[in-house]
């Protein structure tokens, strides 16, 4: 009887191995082939206009983010819209050039290096990811501004 | 008992004004001595992109019930353009501007008029807002940080003049120049995105397209605005004046 189960539980144990090996045989020949594009990778783009960003693209990689924020609360608070560190100048220069975003995919400029640094990008949730056209200059202007021009003319 | 409160509160607001008018006319004054036409220019009318914005400027409106429209909508519709609010008839859709109709019953005498945050110099909202999201800029203009907002809509709730709004739906291709997002509040912001840059707000220029010329804007700190010699010489008044909350938006006409 300890014969007969010695030798089940070898036939059991033979078995286990070969799907196990085959398996794993398996998941290695499926993978292999992806293993160039396994894992996220950064797509940047050339910028569409500008020689070089507004500052080191090294500084920029690290600190860009220091940069927005202060900038954000100097527009918001302030009304400074002027700022050299705009998320608007960022789009427009950034932009993907088959659909003017920088979000959508993993190839996107934000996205991309976002999705590679695992860090979440909630300036979109919000803020336009498009650029706005260049529009005509301003249409209509404050009267008493125009009225004050009118003034110094005389 | 409430009512002396209140008397000594308007008392206390009035000497206020006119102090405020007295040293904005007294700068005026220096402004003209000093350099004509330069320095007035840049007192009267705000600044350039670069520098922060000063109280020396407050702007504000003046609503003429009597040249608004009945059953003009245009300045909602400029709003809802320009800052990409899509308003609706559900109780969920935002609304930064609304048409209100008024009726006096003994006389049947009709008005509308818009009715839109009024930007308040004593803003209720900012009071309540737990996180400083809602805030007033020098210049008088009442906004949402929406960085900081966490949407608890105690603002909402605080406003007298059902002026602000929540997000409920997610947002795509918002209008560059003003952003918005599902979880905040918010409300007219008068075009500050336009005002920065010396323009007049959407439905000010809506209001004039159609000939109707309605909405005055303008600095209310300036004597020499339009809005200021109108409100000095014509009878206007503030929506719950009781409130003492001294609002940037006047309404005429009625």
């Amino acid at each position: 009887m300890a014969r007969l189960a010695s030798n089940r539980m070898w036939k059991w144990t033979v078995g286990i191995i070969a799907v196990l090996c085959l398996s794993i045989a398996y998941a290695a020949s499926s993978t292999a082939p992806q293993a160039s594009k396994a894992g996220p990778t950064i797509v940047i783009d050339k910028a569409r206009a500008g020689e070089h960003c507004v500052e080191d693209t090294a500084f920029m990689r690290k600190n860009h983010m220091k940069l927005l924020m202060h900038q954000r609360d100097e527009t918001m608070h302030k009304g400074i819209r002027n700022g050299k560190y705009s998320l608007k100048k960022c789009i427009n220069c950034h932009a993907s050039t088959k659909d003017d975003r920088v979000v959508g995919s993993d190839e996107h400029f934000c996205q991309s290096c976002h999705t590679y640094a695992a860090v979440s990008l909630d300036c979109w949730e919000c803020h336009s990811t498009k650029a706005k056209p260049v529009q005509a200059a301003a249409a209509s202007t404050l009267p008493a501004a125009a009225a004050s021009v009118a003034g110094e003319k005389k | 008992m409430n009512q002396p409160q209140h008397e000594q509160d308007q008392a206390t607001q009035s000497v206020d004004t006119h102090r405020r008018n007295f040293i904005g006319g007294s700068a005026a004054l220096a402004g003209l001595t000093l350099a004509p036409g330069v320095v007035v220019y840049g007192l009267a009318h705000g600044k350039t992109d670069a520098e922060p914005v000063t109280n020396k400027v407050r702007w504000g409106m003046l609503i003429d019930s009597g040249k608004c429209a009945d059953g003009c909508t245009d300045c909602v519709t400029a709003c809802n353009t320009e800052n990409g609010v899509k308003s609706g008839p559900l109780e969920t859709d935002p609304h930064w501007i609304r048409k209100v109709e008024l009726k006096d019953m003994r006389t049947g005498r009709e008005q509308s008029l818009p009715v839109m945050c009024q930007h308040c110099e004593e803003p209720p909202c900012v009071d309540v807002c737990p996180t400083g999201a809602s805030f007033k800029r020098a210049d008088g203009i009442v906004l949402v940080d929406r960085h900081i907002c966490i949407g608890c809509r105690y603002c909402i709730m605080a406003c007298p003049y059902k002026a602000r709004s929540f997000v409920h739906e997610t947002l795509t291709d918002q209008n560059p120049d003003v952003p918005r997002g599902k979880g905040c509040v918010e409300s007219c912001t008068m075009c500050v995105h336009r005002v920065d840059q010396g323009q007049n707000p959407a439905c000010v220029e809506a209001c004039s397209k159609a000939g109707h010329e309605a909405i005055l804007f303008g600095d209310l700190n300036d004597p020499n605005s339009d809005i200021a010699k109108r409100i000095a010489s014509h009878a206007t008044v503030q929506l719950r004046a009781d409130l003492a909350l001294n609002q940037g938006i006047r309404y005429e006409g009625f």
